[in-house]
């Protein structure tokens, strides 16, 4: 029914080396070429033309991933409405990257099923498949409905609610003063509303904050590992790679010569990044400096400095710890095997509240407790953030930018004097932006608010 | 008198704020109409409070106007008081409320309907319809004589099954003692209509000159001459004031010692009462933190002494109410001429009703007013002239007119009753309109005076003005939008004068007009066209262009919809027959039997999975019934 553009990841996630994502619609051409770099613009190539180019991040302009594009015109395409085909690179954050890209170009994430809807309502399909498509749209929906209910019990979905009632009551009043003009309540002014609505508008930021904790879960807690020579760096990462049957990706990018591992520690995807070479230089602050290595910490959601049990304390250790307590840090004092040398407590002493582990990788042992201990920073609700609750979906996360930026046109509203049952437009678009993360979203929910919250009448 | 067999071609029982507009509407549209009342003394009676409008009411009652009713016209020569709300806020929510005398507006009314050609207006109780094969096609009165019509409107407010209450006393009874209709309630039953019992109630009335206006705070009207109809030009100067009081700890402690005795909670009322009107039992109740409430004197009109005390509704015992009122701050000696009761009555639940306002049940059946289960007089005109132009058009063979949620209040009342139902008396509010930027108070005509004319309740010479104002508005916006302004040290001047920043460039009107300081005057002052424009169009050409990124954002919601809204749903379609819909879902379908897929979205349980189900089953069947033909 509704002809705006969609997009959507059309191979399984996480399989295969490339990806493609499929945008459909009106607007798809300009869509894409929004985002896409190339030798020309997507709006003057032929039908059914491939074209080599990268997309980039419409607000930074950084390059996110290099691409093929298939630009495909209405009528012969799969939906019959103009179609252009993303392929790129297959790894999960590439394509989230590139997906993202598109979706803040102006594209909507698809519903369940909605291509083929698309291609069957355009006479695509032929009648015999129109039961396929009312069964994929039922059992999409089931299982979304189902993770709707999951939801309902989680900390996202009360967390929305809570902002979703603070809104509701804002409204409320507004309409209070509209509806009953000579009602004794408190006139909602637009200093009040602006108190309000930046509330609002910073509650919604702080979880978009966590969406970004979130990806971290989604594509992999990058870790790195610092330590000096010969402290165990090499067999850590063996240790957990062979332990948890590392999958290996090469990405040989323009812009990624990393080797990334991704292995899972109890359901934790880690993402062993080599940022910092660890494996070509023993000693990072060494190699590269002591500010250059804070950046190489700074992309890390995960520090895990090794310290030589069978030996005393080093400068370059004192360093290293001085280096890693402004992240999350677990200290791994490895080689218990060994006649003791180091000074625990002071270790215990400078490194403060980070946890520590010990270890003995040669003799298989305290690995556990290592990965206990990671399993309680990033599911225990330790990590960086106080407050774990983690916004991991891409529908979610657009929808939440969706009512971030209608709290922010009220503000703008108010601000600049305009009157505040027209700001209201916006505040109850942010309501009901958020009502459709938590799939809910009934207006006469605003009529109950109003009688339960004043008592009118004549 | 209209002689037993006579045929008409609509008949319309009940003549309140719904049955008038009905009558009038369908007699204006050439059809010879018979409005049948059970007193001549009671048309456009006003059984509570003596005023018409306010925000969303009164939007409705321009609504009425602009497509050519007669609300608007009527207030405008009886009202004692008129003022516009909320004029702090903005334009969308700018509400005029006027004040009734209530008997003067009566007698106009009535004055109307007798003036009316076409218009037959008759005194005598509608007992049955003829109804026959599911098809209506006349009436039953008491006194035996039977009325033939192609169409029949039943506007019969609060009056079926009506019960009066008052403490532990309760009696059949319309409103203010009226004769109650018993017999054609259980006809409607027995027809097959599913009735809800709701409840409404009135506070007591006092005598002017036993209570004290210097403790109170008076309301005067507005000094500015305000008027609901686009038509009126003469205006009443000569204006009463209301006055404003408050409840206090006594009058809430009085009322906590004699709860016991209240109807409401002793289980004597069972009708389901208005949340937006509690009594003052049930504000004491439930909103128990509150330490005062406030109370409105109201004249009920300008040769009476009797004050209408609005916020002191109550169904409390008759000493009670003298006890309570004596409590209140400048009503020490208010001697009590009315006492206020509660009523119940029987309503039909409206999802048995088309957008068109004829029934699903009975073909040829109108319904309109608080039958229909809304409370208010704007609310029961709203629907009133819809019936009556529906059930005219119907004679005339032509198809119903909807308004849509985006034209006006009237289709955001009657798409909220068709398609959700109400579980309490409905009372329209400017929340309820997702597009309330667009259903201004101020652009009633341009939204519905167009159609009004199609359908010939407006004039020739008031639709010649009309198009006129409309093309006046669109040439100065024009202009606004094609003239720039440079710095000139004159604009400068006239810009710091009203406290507006000085221009760094030159600028269009257009744009100039969007600072909120600015206003149309200040613009015809820097750049005034060639002939001077009406106050009228000006206002409009501020709205429009001050406001144009918000009203803009509507109108982009209401295009999102449009689709939706336009798909109509085929009479061959079998819910039982539509695989994957939610049982739940079917069941509402079945019931309310949508028009468009936008409405079947805006039922409660049908949820966007089962709208995309059904427009896949649409699709399909629709190249499968192709194929067939």
């Amino acid at each position: 029914m509704e002809t705006d553009t969609i997009a959507a990841i059309s191979t399984p996630v996480g399989e295969g080396g490339i990806a493609v994502i499929r945008v459909s619609g009106d607007e798809a051409v300009p869509v894409v070429d929004r985002v896409f770099q190339g030798s020309r613009s997507l709006a003057e190539v032929d039908s059914h033309t491939v074209h080599y180019g990268h997309i980039v991040d419409p607000k930074t302009g950084k390059r996110l991933d290099e691409v093929l594009v298939t630009v495909m015109r209405a009528p012969r395409t799969f939906t019959r409405e103009d179609v252009v085909e993303v392929s790129c690179h297959g790894g999960v954050v590439p394509v989230q990257a590139v997906l993202e890209a598109l979706l803040s170009a102006g594209a909507r994430l698809a519903e369940p099923g909605e291509f083929t809807k698309r291609a069957f309502l355009n006479g695509r399909i032929d009648l015999s498949q129109a039961e396929a498509v009312i069964d994929l749209i039922r059992s999409k929906t089931d299982r979304a409905a189902r993770v709707a209910m999951q939801q309902a019990e989680g900390r996202l979905s009360r967390l929305i609610q809570k902002l979703r009632q603070d809104i509701l009551e804002t409204l409320a009043h507004l309409a209070v003063n509209v509806d009953y003009p000579e009602y004794d309540a408190e006139e909602m002014t637009g200093r009040l509303l602006l108190e309000k609505s930046r509330e609002i508008e910073k509650a919604i930021s702080q979880l978009l904050v966590t969406a970004r904790q979130g990806r971290i879960l989604r594509e992999g807690i990058a870790t790195v590992i610092i330590g000096r020579p010969n402290v165990g760096k090499s067999s850590l990462l063996n240790t957990l790679a062979h332990e948890n049957k590392a999958i290996v990706t090469d990405i040989p990018g323009t812009t990624r010569d990393v080797i990334e591992e991704y292995v899972n520690v109890r359901g934790i995807p880690l993402r062993l990044v080599d940022t910092a070479g660890i494996r070509e230089t023993e000693d990072i602050v060494e190699r590269i400096g002591v500010e250059r290595s804070h950046k190489a910490l700074e992309q890390a959601d995960l520090v895990l400095l090794l310290l030589n049990y069978g030996e005393p304390l080093t400068d370059d250790d004192r360093k290293l710890i001085d280096l890693a307590r402004d992240y999350t840090t677990i200290v791994v004092v490895n080689k218990t095997d060994l006649e003791p040398k180091l000074d625990l407590d002071e270790v215990k002493r400078l490194i403060g509240d980070h946890p520590l582990i010990t270890t003995s990788l040669k003799e298989e042992r305290g690995l556990d407790k290592l990965e206990q201990a990671i399993a309680d920073l990033f599911l225990g609700g330790k990590a960086q953030s106080a407050d774990a609750t983690y916004v991991s979906n891409v529908r979610h996360v657009h929808l939440l930018e969706r009512a971030q930026q209608s709290v922010r046109d009220a503000i703008e509203g108010i601000e600049t004097g305009v009157p505040l049952d027209m700001v209201e437009i916006d505040l109850k678009n942010a309501w009901q932006y958020l009502g459709e993360i938590i799939g809910d979203a009934v207006a006469e929910d605003l009529i109950d608010q109003i009688f339960s919250q004043f008592c009118l009448g004549k | 008198m209209p002689v037993s067999g006579e045929k008409f071609d609509v008949i319309v029982i009940g003549a309140g704020h719904a049955g008038c507009e009905a009558a009038l509407a369908a007699a204006r549209m050439g059809c010879s109409t018979l409005l049948l009342t059970l007193s001549l003394d009671t048309i456009a009676y006003m059984p509570c409070n003596p005023s018409v409008g306010g925000p969303a009411k009164g939007h409705v009652v321009r609504e009425v106007d602009a497509l050519g009713g007669e609300m608007g016209r009527n207030i405008d020569k009886t009202h004692i008081q008129m003022r516009m709300l909320n004029t702090g806020k903005g334009p969308a929510v700018y509400a005029l409320r006027a004040q009734a005398d209530k008997v003067l507006y009566q007698q106009e009314m009535k004055k109307a309907l007798e003036h009316e050609p076409n218009l037959t207006l008759h005194q005598n109780m509608v007992e049955k319809l003829l109804v026959e094969n599911g098809v209506c096609h006349g009436v039953l009165t008491r006194t035996g004589a039977k009325y033939y019509s192609k169409t029949v409107v039943l506007t019969t407010g609060t009056y079926l099954r009506g019960k009066v209450i008052i403490g532990d006393l309760a009696y059949e009874s319309g409103p203010n003692n009226q004769q109650p209709s018993i017999n054609l309630a259980h006809h409607l039953i027995d027809l097959g209509f599913e009735t809800v019992r709701f409840k409404t109630g009135t506070p007591p009335r006092v005598n002017k000159n036993t209570i004290d206006t210097d403790q109170m705070e008076i309301q005067p009207g507005d000094e500015e001459p305000r008027a609901f109809s686009y038509e009126t030009t003469e205006y009443i100067t000569d204006q009463l004031p209301c006055w404003l009081t408050y409840t206090n700890e006594r009058t809430h402690a009085y009322i906590r010692d004699n709860l016991h005795r209240a109807p409401m909670y002793s289980g004597v009322i069972q009708g389901q009462g208005p949340r937006y009107c509690p009594s003052i039992e049930d504000k004491i109740v439930r909103f128990a933190d509150k330490n005062r409430h406030q109370i409105f004197l109201e004249p009920e009109g300008r040769d009476t002494l009797e004050m209408y005390v609005q916020g002191l509704s109550t169904s409390l015992p008759e000493d009670v109410q003298q006890s309570i009122l004596r409590t209140i701050k400048g009503m020490e000696k208010a001697e009590m001429m009315r006492t206020g009761y509660a009523i119940e009555y029987d309503a039909i639940v409206p999802t048995q009703l088309w957008p068109s306002l004829e029934t699903k049940l009975v073909e040829n059946l109108f319904t309109a007013g608080q039958i229909n289960g809304t409370s208010g007089y704007e609310e029961a005109a709203g629907q009133g002239i819809m019936a009556g132009i529906n059930a005219a058009r119907k004679v005339q063979g032509k198809e119903p007119v909807i308004l849509s949620r985006s034209q006006a209040y009237i289709g955001v009342l009657i798409d909220d009753l068709v398609t959700k139902g109400t579980n309490e008396p409905y009372r329209l509010l400017t929340s309820r309109a997702e597009y309330r930027l667009l259903l201004r108070h101020d652009n009633a005509d341009l939204r519905l005076t167009e159609l009004g004319y199609e359908i010939g309740l407006i004039p020739e010479e008031r639709y010649r003005r009309f198009v006129a104002k409309r093309e006046a508005i669109e040439k100065e916006i024009t202009r606004l939008r094609e003239t720039k302004v440079k710095p000139t040290p004159e604009i400068q001047a006239l810009l710091e004068e009203v406290g507006s920043s000085p221009l760094d460039n030159a600028i269009e009107l257009s744009r100039l007009i969007k600072r909120p300081e600015i206003k149309y005057e200040h613009i015809a002052r820097i750049a005034p066209p060639e002939t001077e424009v009406a106050p009228d169009v000006a206002e409009q050409v501020e709205i429009q262009l001050k406001y144009e990124g918000y009203i803009n954002k509507s109108l982009q919601q209401v295009e999102k919809m449009r689709k939706m809204e336009n798909k109509r749903i085929p009479d061959w379609v079998d819910y039982d027959k539509v695989v994957g819909i939610a049982t739940e879902a079917k069941e509402k379908l079945k019931q309310v039997r949508p028009l468009s897929l936008g409405q079947a979205s805006r039922i409660s349980g049908v949820n966007p999975a089962d709208i995309s189900i059904l427009l896949v089953h649409i699709e399909q069947g629709g190249k499968a019934h192709a194929k067939a033909e």
